[in-house]
């Protein structure tokens, strides 16, 4: 049976109990990622970071939600009172709606009941899932345009400015995907790789995803929306108490949203790592949980460690990277990844699919090295000489000797 | 307390900052493969010994000469250094030091010579740690100890009062008022010749 078909015999409580699960293991990830997130950065600083409440800092995310719950919750009086209260609630709820269509396990046991850790099995799953990110957008959006003050609608603007323009390439890499598993749904794309991972199959694809995913989150080094040196908080500047405490909970439901999708989609999802496939059958589907938390905890971590390593990048930079690198780039792959399925699909001989990847590779290079040459160029041209006026065009300075010549 | 602590090195970085004073002449942008080894740096030193001190719980050693909590000296028999000449509040720039002179009396001699500081007050709210006051004073009276942890929650509590500052009565000191050593002046306390206190000052303080 399909996962499909086992998940549309579940009876009403046992939906009940599965949105409640993945709820609680939504929040339940947060706050523990929270503290995770916390202790590795400052591993990485060489500090020890949370250690005070609990073991090793262990409760410190719950007591800082604790406090957040007690504060003060101010709305500014310039701000539009229901889009205010709203747009913390969106944000949540978008992030939160992503997990309906990952699935978390294989066929298990629940209480009694076969079926799979899936609260619902769409024919467009994936799609779904990009839908409800730009839903999670008008959350952002609307919470900077409705504080009525400037720096958060600066940081509003910019960060859905960001979502939109990374959700694209986003898109575009999840289209080889979808060509070579022949499905939109998620469990059949998790079906699909029980052979290779999409990861190795479509490596360009997966690295188009994982970069437009930390782009897709705000998260460091893309992290301009909140970027405090140019725009105190961003778009939750002016938030406070329980609904800054959502929309940081949305952050990280949303890291965890998206690594789940990259699970899904490019590491095979709830199946165990190549080579350790027997524990699936040792230890039964509900092992399998523990195989998709491994996979997502493991992208967890490169978020971590990209915010420990890399400095955020120039506004100007970071747009310029996605709309004209990343795009293209990814156009480019899904015409050759589809020119090679077809060829595959229509038995072509395998001579021509070589010659095919033989001129594609030559064409690379081709391109590269052009780039390379003008890089060269632009360095010459941009060379520096030393003397006394500067090579570049500035504006007059008042009583400059010039001045003094013509005036 | 501070002899108690033992310091991580004897070396307070100094070393290290020498060795890193290689110019930086590269101003080219490190190539792609560079820029990856930073992923390297940040994982190795996950491994690394944690650099924080678990302060309340762990104490550092200051600096030898670290500018922490003021005392007021005595000399070895017990009378105070301390002569009421204001000097240290005069230097102060930050106006914290309150000094109140008065004069020693037969049977009321608190320190050699004709003068004692009665009222000595230095508000630790104002005081800005410069050590001034410890160049201004002619008899070495007022010194800077190590002790750091001088904070508190109301207002009062930080204005130390003379008995707060006064350093400890050490074996063989008497505590003052008493007479000054037999035959001798205020000028031989200063040059350092009176190194104990006589039986005709009163009784020392034994331990």
């Amino acid at each position: 049976m399909s996962n499909a078909e086992l998940i549309g015999q579940d009876p009403g409580w046992v939906i009940a109990l599965k949105g409640l699960f993945i709820f609680a293991a939504c929040v339940f990830l947060t706050i523990m990622s929270v503290w995770a997130e916390r202790r590795i950065v400052a591993r990485m600083q060489q500090r020890s970071g949370p250690n005070r409440v609990g073991k090793f800092g262990l409760l410190q995310a719950l007591v800082d939600g604790v406090k957040l719950a007690l504060k003060e919750d101010l709305i500014p009086k310039a701000a539009d009172r229901v889009i205010f209260v709203l747009a913390p609630i969106i944000s949540t709820t978008a992030c939160f709606m992503a997990f309906a269509v990952i699935p978390l396990t294989g066929e298990v046991n629940f209480f009694g009941h076969q079926t799979v850790m899936q609260l619902t099995d769409i024919s467009v799953g994936v799609l779904y899932v990009l839908a409800i990110a730009s839903v999670g957008v008008y959350g952002i959006v609307l919470a900077g345009w409705s504080s009525g003050s400037t720096y958060p609608l600066l940081g509003g603007l910019r960060s859905s400015a960001q979502v939109i323009s990374y959700e694209v390439a986003m898109g575009l890499s999840l289209v080889a995907v979808f060509i070579y598993a022949g499905s939109m749904s998620t469990s059949e794309i998790v079906a699909a790789q029980d052979k290779w991972w999409y990861a190795v199959i479509l490596f360009p694809s997966f690295i188009i995803y994982t970069i437009s995913m930390v782009g897709e989150t705000n998260r460091a080094p893309f992290d301009l929306a909140e970027a405090e040196g140019e725009l105190v908080g961003g778009f939750h500047t002016e938030y406070s108490s329980l609904k800054f405490a959502l929309f940081f909970l949305s952050e990280y439901v949303n890291i965890i949203a998206v690594s789940a999708l990259a699970t899904t989609l490019f590491l095979g999802g709830y199946h165990a790592l190549p080579g350790l496939g027997f524990t699936e059958q040792w230890l039964g589907g509900w092992f399998t949980l523990a195989w998709f938390f491994v996979k997502v905890l493991g992208f967890f971590f490169v978020f971590v460690w990209l915010r420990g390593t890399l400095p955020r990048l120039r506004y100007d930079q970071f747009m310029k990277f996605g709309w004209k690198v990343l795009i293209p780039f990814s156009l480019a792959w899904i015409m050759v990844v589809s020119t090679l399925r077809v060829m595959s699909q229509q038995q072509a001989p395998r001579v021509i699919i070589i010659a095919f990847i033989f001129s594609i590779a030559l064409i690379y290079i081709a391109i590269t090295s052009l780039v390379d040459r003008q890089k060269v160029n632009h360095a010459k041209a941009a060379k520096v000489t030393n003397s006394e006026e500067p090579n570049f065009p500035v504006p007059a300075i008042p009583n400059s000797r010039s001045e003094q010549l013509n005036g | 307390m501070a002899d108690e602590l033992t310091p991580r090195s004897d070396d307070f970085g100094l070393a290290k900052a020498d060795q890193s004073k290689t110019p930086i002449t590269n101003h080219e942008s490190a190539s792609f493969s560079k820029q990856l080894l930073g992923f390297w740096v940040t994982f190795k030193t996950m491994f690394k010994k944690v650099n924080t001190v678990q302060y309340p719980e762990v104490k550092e050693p200051t600096a030898e000469r670290f500018h922490g909590r003021h005392q007021l000296n005595r000399h070895p028999d017990g009378l105070e250094k301390c002569i009421g000449c204001e000097l240290c509040a005069w230097a102060c720039p930050a106006d914290a030091i309150y000094v109140e002179g008065a004069d020693n009396k037969e049977g009321a001699q608190f320190s050699p010579g004709e003068r004692y500081g009665k009222v000595y007050q230095i508000n630790y709210l104002r005081c800005i740690f410069c050590g001034l006051c410890i160049e201004a004073c002619p008899t070495r009276a007022l010194t800077m100890t190590n002790e750091y942890e001088l904070a508190d929650n109301t207002r009062g509590k930080l204005i130390f009062e003379k008995d707060d500052l006064l350093g400890p009565l050490r074996a063989g000191m008497v505590p003052p008022p008493h007479p000054m050593y037999p035959n001798t002046d205020d000028g031989n306390y200063y040059r350092g010749e009176v190194t104990e206190s006589h039986p005709s000052q009163g009784i020392p303080k034994n331990d």
